[in-house]
């Protein structure tokens, strides 16, 4: 009984602590100013330490009670429970009005009214209309697109190599199997942030000056100043769309189709083809009847001064955006191999070997025996993978690819000067991007996880 | 309750303030700036990463150039001692923050004086130490020998964070031109990133230009364009809330600089207080009380004209014999055909 009402005793100093210190301040500053430096720290934590203090008592208390026959047991099971969260709250406003409190004596003042002021600073790359007239907001939009259009291409790029990797280390060719496995170890163990230095800075420096280029794929040029291509200027894009949505649509009554013929003729369809044949010759139609017509814009030469040129035209990819895409995807891809190749291992032998005495070619039993399985393996570790590489993309600030860490909480930051907004914000949005990746990879684990009865 | 408690212990600190009167002056007991220094033995100082001329490092970690010299001066002033401050190096990024939040208590980054940076984020700028200008940096071989000749699709790297990107786009944007910003965190990355060819132009202030140009590979190939787009002055900042210090920062700044005004050097300091000129005499100490107002001994001034030197020593020390930009230009005295022209100290 004594530990108890010593509990609650430091409890409530731990309470009235804080109540103090929420609103009356540091009734002491005065005393403490002369070595403000070693008590401050001291005094801000004198809550916390009290509550922890109690804490023990408490548990000792319960430790102790826990041998008579004391109170309900509902009351056992929800007042620790209580007592944790508010604790967890409690500390959460300390240190807001903490911050709010230095803020105020510091002369800084806290609100969101700057995201409406006009931004004032242009950025190098955009998927959107952006102009130094817009407010802030719109530059907060227009970055975050941007990280999110390296996230996604990294991800896209990482999945492809890192299955083309995972399956080739389990390879019977020696030369295959090896070249995959210095791969993954190579660039496994190289920190990100050399990597995407590499890629920009050395490789960017061996790339040729937009003069001296000669053309790749005839009409796309890989320079210094980035990757040209040319621009596609559509005719009636509408009619073009519509044709690609009812050839899927057209695709998946088929597929539906074959399934219902195979369960009740046996007949199999080749349904592959057939959807190929359909997603080509659709869409191909467009251009013979539909009036659907398909420009190209070449990026032409165009001289800015003696020795300094760029393309004009087309569509310029920025050496940042390459040398990012291609850093974070060959970074990623390795551990997505081992992944993969962790998934196929990780289904015993008996599996294939059954499959092919049913009778299953090759590529059934891979299809049909062995990734479905494989795949509730791979898919929850592969989901981190992503979720890495969507926070790495944050090292874009290095080499100055307009993403939501350079432009927002980097320029916006400076111009503004409102630090914790913003920094909040942008930790909000990570957080807010990695859990929708993490929901939709959960969704996708959990319509291939088996179905019990 | 609490509220007795509270004017318990502000009746107890006046007692207090009142019986240490006789020891310790008005202004050191209320600036908190001023005191923790004394109490630490060093002034905590916010130079660059690295700007030549203005706060750059050697290889044994001294620091020389004219904001560091600001810092220098407010040492020698406070402590007595040039050498007793301790150099932060930040981003632009960072030095609002490292200010705002007590890391640093003086900021000397070349930082440019603006109304939004004054007004609205807890600082202040207490003078000007060199007034600079954006300009633009070329390839030589270009053959671009002016901004006239910037074309469409230009490419200019820079720093984040600046007023340099802001200014970027206002002239831009008033020729018509359409350009591509690409803009870096770090000043080692933006002429690295130049240097390579990944830019056709490089802009930030003509004395920042003049400086990374002594670190390209071939300092030679490139040159600065005559055209300056912006008004940039440049100067230490200090909190807001603690005007002593404030003042103390600022009349060191001025102190150099009128110092040279009156040809009072690091050599001939302690002969000038035989003076016949009481304007020299106050400088050096030798008459009035000006060090008092700040709580400060009376040769305060004195110190750091033979510890630092005059802004013109500062100057030809750090920017002009390293031949960053020989030739002075508006950071002349007033008396010498530029605008430097500070209040008088007395």
């Amino acid at each position: 009984m004594k530990f108890r009402l010593l509990a609650y005793l430091f409890f409530f100093i731990g309470f009235a602590d804080l109540f103090v210190k929420i609103f009356y301040g540091n009734i002491f500053s005065d005393l403490t100013e002369d070595y403000y430096e070693i008590a401050n720290p001291i005094l801000v934590f004198t809550p916390v330490i009290f509550f922890s203090i109690g804490g023990i008592f408490l548990k000792e208390s319960k430790v102790s009670m826990s041998l008579e026959n004391f109170g309900t047991t509902r009351i056992k099971y929800y007042s620790p429970q209580f007592i944790c969260l508010s604790l967890v709250v409690l500390i959460f406003l300390f240190f807001t009005f903490n911050a709010q409190m230095n803020m105020e004596n510091r002369g800084i003042d806290f609100g969101f009214s700057f995201l409406q002021q006009e931004a004032s600073f242009d950025m190098q790359f955009s998927l959107m209309d952006y102009d130094g007239q817009d407010p802030y907001w719109w530059a907060y939009v227009v970055a975050l697109l941007n990280t999110l259009l390296v996230a996604f291409l990294g991800i896209i790029f990482c999945t492809i190599i890192g299955v083309i990797v995972g399956i080739a280390r389990l390879s019977p060719n020696f030369l295959i199997r090896n070249t995959a496995a210095w791969y993954v170890e190579f660039f496994r163990n190289i920190p990100l942030l050399l990597q995407i230095f590499f890629w920009y800075y050395a490789a960017l420096r061996a790339l040729p000056l937009p003069q001296d280029a000669s053309p790749l794929f005839g009409v796309t040029y890989l320079t210094i100043k980035g990757y040209y291509m040319p621009a596609f200027l559509w005719n009636n894009l509408n009619v073009f769309v519509y044709s690609v949505i009812a050839a899927i649509i057209s695709i998946i009554l088929i597929r539906y189709y074959a399934v219902k013929l195979r369960d009740t003729e046996g007949k199999q369809l080749p349904v592959f083809y057939i959807s190929l044949i359909i997603l080509i010759v659709l869409p191909a139609l467009t251009f013979l009847v539909g009036g659907v017509s398909l420009n190209f814009e070449i990026p032409v030469l165009k001289q800015l001064s003696a020795t300094s040129y760029i393309y004009d035209g087309g569509i310029a990819v920025p050496p940042e955006l390459i040398a990012l895409t291609l850093a974070l995807s060959l970074y990623t891809a390795t551990f997505v191999a081992e992944c993969v190749r962790a998934g196929i291992q990780g289904i015993s032998k008996g599996q294939k070997e059954a499959a092919a005495s049913l009778g299953l070619n090759t590529n059934q039993v891979l299809k049909l025996v062995i990734m479905p399985q494989a795949l509730r393996i791979i898919i929850p570790p592969t989901t981190n993978q992503y979720l890495n590489l969507t926070k790495n993309s944050s090292l874009a600030a290095a080499i100055a690819y307009p993403d939501l860490v350079l432009v927002f909480a980097g320029t916006a930051l400076m111009q503004t000067g409102r630090a914790i907004e913003i920094v909040s914000i942008t930790m909000l949005t990570y957080l807010s991007i990695s859990l929708a990746i993490a929901a939709l990879m959960n969704w996708y684990n959990k319509s291939i996880e088996i179905k019990e009865k | 309750m609490f509220k007795l408690i509270k004017q318990l212990t502000s009746f107890v600190a006046m007692l207090a303030v009142l019986f240490a009167f006789s020891t310790e002056t008005m202004a050191a007991k209320k600036s908190k700036t001023l005191k923790n220094t004394q109490k630490k033995g060093f002034v905590r100082c916010g130079v660059s990463q690295g700007l030549p001329g203005f706060s750059n490092a050697d290889a044994s970690g001294n620091w020389t150039g004219v904001d560091v010299d600001v810092c220098r001066a407010v040492a020698a002033a406070v402590l007595g001692d040039a050498n007793k401050v301790k150099f932060t190096p930040l981003s632009a990024k960072e030095r609002f923050t490292a200010l705002t939040s007590g890391e640093i208590d003086v900021l000397s980054r070349n930082t440019t004086w603006t109304l939004s940076r004054d007004a609205d984020i807890g600082l202040t700028f207490v003078g000007v130490n060199f007034y600079d200008g954006q300009g633009f940096m070329v390839r030589k071989s270009s053959g671009i020998t002016s901004t006239n000749q910037f074309k469409d699709g230009i490419s200019a790297c820079t720093n984040i964070g600046t007023t340099t990107e802001l200014n970027m786009r206002d002239f831009f944007n008033s020729k018509g031109i359409s350009y591509e910003p690409v803009a870096f965190e770090k000043a080692d990355e933006v002429v690295a990133a130049y240097d390579a060819g990944r830019c056709d132009t490089y802009t930030t202030d003509k004395s920042g230009l003049a400086a990374q140009r002594t670190k390209m590979s071939n300092p030679d190939e490139h040159i600065v364009l005559p055209e300056t787009i912006s008004k940039e002055p440049l100067g230490p900042v200090v909190r807001q809330g603690d005007s002593v210090w404030e003042d103390i920062v600022r009349w060191s700044l001025n102190t150099m600089i009128e110092a040279e005004e009156y040809g009072i050097t690091s050599a001939n300091a302690d002969s000038m207080k035989t003076s016949d000129n009481p304007a020299i005499k106050r400088l050096v100490g030798a008459e009035g009380e000006l060090g008092a107002a700040f709580g400060l001994d009376n040769e305060w001034s004195l110190r750091i004209i033979k510890q630092v030197g005059n802004y013109g020593e500062s100057y030809k020390r750090n920017i002009a014999d390293p031949g960053i930009l020989p030739d002075r230009g508006p950071n002349e005295l007033w008396t010498k055909g530029g605008i430097l022209y500070v209040p008088p100290a007395r």
